[in-house]
């Protein structure tokens, strides 16, 4: 567990948008560069806030999807919601240049320290803190640390293509294969997780609530104790 | 004050007033957010214990706190992630009824929630006392979802939600504060969803 300051959010501030990025058809890198650059910490969120001329605001979070790094700039990655009215706005209205209001780096348990083993599990946009994770452990030369699996429906959904897969990444599509992919598509099982789950392995799961619960029940049944198991959902649930 | 964005208008037409500022209206879905793995409920060995600063430490099985007199909350809840459920109904009893079982000593000054899955929250003892705080098992005449933090979890419904520890195991009574698991991560130690109490230092 981190300490309180590790977590303490820093105030709002304006962040400049430098440039915008397709990972899909409905999802955009957005890079940001920072007035009051604050380094964060793999798996951490900002919140991002919208104001309307007459003073009504609309916020939400979204996780960086870039590995700390010297520069002031950190990189969100958005999934356009249909019925979302910031991921919207942030998909079809925001261009490079435009001004943005965003508050963090937040969270303190959702975070991988850059030097203990992890095994992450993502599913569909759920992939993007943990992609902050498996750049830094490239980055740093620690690329054997993490262990990544990301369940897509199609390789349309998949966001960082050009990254993945890689050494000690696995993707498993659930409904359409790539040509020539020698799995067959379907849910995530316990074949697809790496097979030597050690106790000192940190499981970091995220994605919709449905699949976190199955992703870490996977990662219980290969050997993970519950207590070494990091969730973040997200997403509504009727 | 904020600054206007380029171009944003928003979506709303009339704001609901029962929304605090910066929260949105979720309807009638209900997201799950926690951060540990989902337990497996066991009614047989499920306990609810109140301890610390008490004259009577106090556990209750499922079945003795059930003998507790009913209580039930109708209103609305608020999440810390800007979602908020309007008009739900949740059924258990007041942790009320729990200290008058276990009779608070005048010392207390707060309470850690802790659940079943290791989960702690911190609360002034204010705030969970006077009709303002309950240990529910219902949530619209139903069973509580596990999921959700059944089968019973804390309801402290003026604060952001992760105060309402889901899968909740007991009370322990302090007369100190001591910050639990995201208020050691980054939230507030009070969170008001009123005054926008989301981290620490709001």
């Amino acid at each position: 567990m981190t300490d309180r300051q590790a977590g303490h959010p820093n105030a709002w501030q304006t962040a400049t948008v430098i440039d915008i990025s397709a990972e899909t058809a409905h999802a955009k890198t957005f890079r940001l560069g920072l007035t009051q650059p604050s380094r964060h910490l793999a798996g951490q969120h900002y919140v991002v806030r919208l104001t309307a001329p007459d003073g009504y605001t609309s916020s939400r979070s979204y996780s960086v999807a870039s590995a700390p790094d010297a520069s002031n700039d950190i990189e969100l990655t958005v999934e356009r919601l249909a019925d979302g009215e910031v991921s919207t706005f942030l998909c079809d209205e925001v261009i490079v240049g435009d001004e943005l209001e965003v508050r963090g780096p937040i969270g303190g348990f959702f975070v991988w320290d850059g030097d203990t083993p992890a095994v992450c599990v993502g599913g569909g946009s759920g992939i993007v803190p943990l992609m902050a994770m498996v750049r830094l452990a490239r980055r740093t030369q620690r690329a054997h640390l993490v262990h990544l699996v990301v369940s897509v429906r199609s390789p349309a959904d998949l966001f960082y293509a050009d990254e993945l897969p890689g050494a000690e990444t696995t993707v498993v599509y659930t409904r359409q294969n790539p040509p020539g992919f020698p799995r067959p598509p379907g849910r995530l099982t316990v074949a697809d997780l790496p097979a030597a789950v050690t106790p000192d392995v940190t499981g970091y799961v995220c994605g919709s609530s449905g699949f976190a619960e199955t992703a870490s029940q996977l990662l219980i049944d290969v050997g993970l104790p519950a207590d070494r198991i990091r969730v973040e959902r997200f997403g509504p649930t009727a | 004050m904020a600054k206007i964005t380029r171009g944003f208008a928003g979506r709303r037409h009339t704001r609901d007033p029962r929304l605090p500022p910066g929260q949105y209206d979720t309807g009638n879905r209900w997201p799950v957010l926690s951060a540990e793995v989902t337990p497996k409920p066991d009614l047989s060995t499920w306990t609810f214990s109140v301890e610390g600063q008490v004259e009577q430490p106090t556990t209750w099985t499922w079945d003795e706190i059930h003998m507790l007199p009913a209580s039930t909350f109708a209103g609305d809840i608020h999440c810390v992630t800007t979602w908020s459920k309007l008009g739900v109904t949740f059924a258990g009893v007041s942790v009320d009824s729990l200290f008058d079982v276990a009779r608070v000593l005048p010392t207390a000054t707060h309470v850690v929630a802790f659940s079943h899955t290791g989960y702690t929250t911190n609360l002034p003892l204010a705030d969970v006392t006077n009709g303002r705080a309950w240990v529910v098992w219902d949530y619209d005449a139903q069973p509580l979802p596990v999921e959700h933090g059944g089968p019973a979890r804390l309801l402290v419904p003026h604060l952001y939600f992760w105060k309402s520890a889901k899968w909740v195991a007991g009370l322990r009574v302090l007369d100190h504060d001591e910050p639990g698991f995201w208020e050691r991560n980054g939230y507030h130690d009070r969170g008001d969803p009123w005054l926008e109490q989301r981290y620490q230092g709001d």
